[in-house]
């Protein structure tokens, strides 16, 4: 133990002895440590935001049945084909036991939502029932969600994202103020609608962070920062999930009976109003038991569908799976790159250890001649090519803080990358692995020196 | 039985399928106390001879025991113990580590023998005190005259206590009247009890140890009964 104590006392002191050539030798470290940590940040981050992404949506627990092409091999069967209804929302409530929750939605794509000269064409607006509420994640802050009373007498309300506020009523970011419309009345294809409710403003953890730091730091002038419109473009683009939250914030809510009666049976073809869903979601009861479920769910459909598979269902799990393969794609990239610059940083020490050792034969020599042995020696070496290694890592882990701000300034929002504690500690070990790799050789060629001909070297 | 046996010892190199006996079966005794100088001209063995005492060197044939050890037969660990405990070996070039200050090249060896840190301040100063250095301590090697520098090597041969003490040409590299006091030194420390060998190719010198013996060519040349005491 004194003796390994005493090998890093020596190691120390050689290194502070060559200050400068030991510096650009640990230069390797640094630059793979700050990689490896960087790296994992980046994959963190990304891995985050997909996260909340998909908790966004509706989690895992929530399913989704849609309309589908028929299998080839009914395609004669297509005009039997009904497509989701109603019908199947109720048996799925009487029947299909594994499903928690039931939520019918009907969209509407050209609902055009004036309120004085002022026009805002949703994305997505769609009649459902109130659980639509639990099932994708709504928060009402303001006002209200509308109940089974609204739905049932088909009234004439909505539920508005902030998206639809900021375009007819002004964004806080213009207005400086949070302007809260409810009760307002506009108008959607010649209706009058009265706004009861206004979902939360949807944004990343990140983006919601980022905000709120620059409130608490005024930019200058009166430039108020679009910070909103930053996440609503993606700043970045590549594989943003913005789009998640801008799409979220842009619902517009209105009673399942109410989109039934007033904009959907006009609007069939030869007057036959038409029965048809825009889809149906689903909550399972159990997400650890989703295969029986999904098996249930399409026995109970294919009941109501008279046989004729013309429905898809939808899983979250393959989302969850491409985020996990692609995170693993990222994580193994990324690893193979920093562990080749840690290597390489490896052989750089291991470059200066062999010049060092050359430089010193009649110092191991002498130190041999009074009484070192193999093992003294081997282990003196060792440790000067670790501590290198281990001062290289500590400062690359410092390096790394650097680096992951700057990734941080220049990657989308939702993305910011995040050092996690155990990415530190994987990079510092790996720096002091490598650190006794890179000195195996040069501390067997020192041990095994001949003293004689070592004092005889000049 | 003598500190140290040498039977028939050899010491052969191999040139390009010439063969130098740098060594050729030379038996010695040293026994514990004794002064003795080894003189012979240059190329004639002396450092061979010095450096297979010094355990620094196996023989190539014959045998050899220093405190009892069959030095023939250890180990390169066993060899380090007994060169860290039991030999000290003084050099023509002083051999101290530049980067290290006085008292830190005399503290070496104890180094590799594990004494704590204040143990091995305290010897160390106390070996300095036997060579007059004591207030040179936080000097580097090369901020001393070479004579200071031999007697810094010294205070390290001394320093872990040694049954025996090896020095080559310890005055090879020094001007004659420092090449005294160093002479002088040695002679202290073996009227002091230690057992003291030391090369050179000065007969001067080798004329003011109580024993002394010749070599030329790898063999003993004088037959000043080498086995025993004269
Ligand atoms: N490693 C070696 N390989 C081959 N020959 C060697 C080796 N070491 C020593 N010799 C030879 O052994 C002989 C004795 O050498 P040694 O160094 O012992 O002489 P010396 O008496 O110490 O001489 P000097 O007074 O010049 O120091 C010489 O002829 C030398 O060339
Ligand atoms: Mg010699």
């Amino acid at each position: 133990m004194n003796h390994i104590l005493n090998a890093f006392f020596i190691g120390f002191k050689e290194i502070w002895a060559h200050k400068f050539r030991s510096l650009l030798t640990m230069l390797g470290i640094i630059l793979g440590v700050a990689s490896l940590v960087g790296m994992s940040a980046l994959v963190k981050g990304m891995e985050n935001g997909m996260r909340e992404a998909l908790v966004a949506v509706g989690g895992l627990e929530k399913v989704r049945i849609e309309e589908n092409d028929l299998p080839a091999s009914q395609q004669h069967l297509a005009d039997q084909a009904v497509g989701v209804t109603m019908a199947d929302v109720y048996a799925i409530q009487r029947n299909a036991d594994l499903i928690r929750s039931v939520t019918p939605e009907m969209r509407m794509r050209d609902a055009l939502m004036t309120h004085g000269s002022k026009t805002y064409n949703s994305w997505y607006f769609a009649g459902t029932w109130p659980s639509a509420l639990d099932m994708n994640q709504h928060v009402v802050q303001y006002g209200r969600m509308f109940n089974e009373v609204d739905d049932e007498n088909a009234r004439n309300v909505c539920v508005i994202g902030t998206a639809a506020r900021d375009a007819l009523f002004g964004s806080p970011d213009e207005t400086g103020k949070e302007i809260i419309p409810i009760g307002e009345k506009v108008n959607i294809k010649g209706e009058v609608f009265t706004i009861i409710g206004m979902f939360e403003h949807y944004e990343s953890e990140q983006d919601a962070k980022k905000r709120e730091l620059a409130k608490l730091q005024p930019v200058t002038g009166n430039t108020n920062a679009p910070t909103r419109q930053k996440s609503m473009f993606g700043r970045k683009g590549g594989n943003s999930t913005s789009y998640i939250f801008t799409w979220k914030n842009s619902t517009i809510y209105i009673p399942l009976n109410t989109m039934w009666l007033k904009f959907r049976s006009a609007a069939g073809s030869n007057n036959i109003p038409d029965p048809r869903l825009s889809s149906l979601s689903v909550k399972v009861r159990d997400v650890n038991n989703l295969d029986p479920t999904i098996r249930q769910l399409r026995n109970v459909l294919m009941l109501t569908h008279h046989g004729i598979e013309d429905f898809a269902v939808q899983t979250q799990e393959d989302w969850a799976d491409r985020i996990n393969s692609a995170i693993r794609n990222a994580r193994l990239s990324g690893g193979i790159i920093s562990i080749i610059s840690l290597l390489v940083g490896g052989i750089g020490i291991m470059n200066i250890m062999l010049a060092s050792i050359t430089e010193r034969i009649r110092e191991i020599g002498i130190r041999k001649a009074i009484g070192a042995t193999y093992s003294d020696i081997f282990i003196q070496i060792l440790v000067e090519s670790v501590v290198i290694a281990i001062i290289g890592g500590a400062a690359g882990l410092v390096a790394s803080m650097g680096l992951v701000g700057v990734l941080g300034v220049i990657s989308a929002a939702e993305n910011t990358p995040v050092i996690t504690v155990s990415s530190l500690m994987l990079a510092f070990s790996f720096s002091a692995g490598v650190g006794v790799l890179a000195g195996l050789i040069p501390a067997f060629k020192a041990a095994k020196l001949d003293p004689i001909q070592a004092l005889r070297y000049e | 039985m003598a500190l140290v046996e040498l039977r028939n010892v050899s010491k052969i190199y191999h040139l390009g399928g010439e063969e130098i006996r740098a060594l050729d079966d030379v038996s010695l005794d040293i026994g514990a106390g004794e002064f003795i100088s080894i003189i012979g001209p240059s190329g004639s063995g002396k450092s061979t001879l010095m450096h297979i005492l010094g355990c620094l060197d196996k023989p190539s044939r014959g045998t050899m025991k220093l405190d009892g050890i069959a030095i023939e037969k250890a180990s390169s660990a066993q060899l380090a113990h007994v060169r860290n405990q039991k030999i000290g070996f003084v050099f023509q070039f002083f051999n101290l580590l530049p980067k290290l200050n006085v008292l830190q090249n005399v503290e070496l060896p104890m180094v590799y023998s594990g004494k704590n840190a204040t143990e091995r301040r305290d010897h160390a100063v106390e070996a300095l005190k036997m060579v007059g250095l004591e207030n040179r301590m936080k000097h580097r090697p090369m901020q001393l005259s070479g004579g200071q520098q031999q007697r810094v090597a010294i205070a390290r041969a001394l320093v872990n206590n040694p049954k025996i003490v090896f020095a080559d040409e310890p005055t090879g590299n020094l001007d004659s009247k420092t090449g005294e006091t160093i002479l002088a030194l040695f002679k202290q420390l073996s009227e002091e009890g230690r057992t003291i060998a030391l090369v050179t190719h000065d007969d001067a010198i080798a004329a003011r140890t109580p024993r002394r013996i010749e070599i030329r060519d790898g063999k003993i040349a004088n037959f000043q009964n080498p086995v025993g005491q004269a």
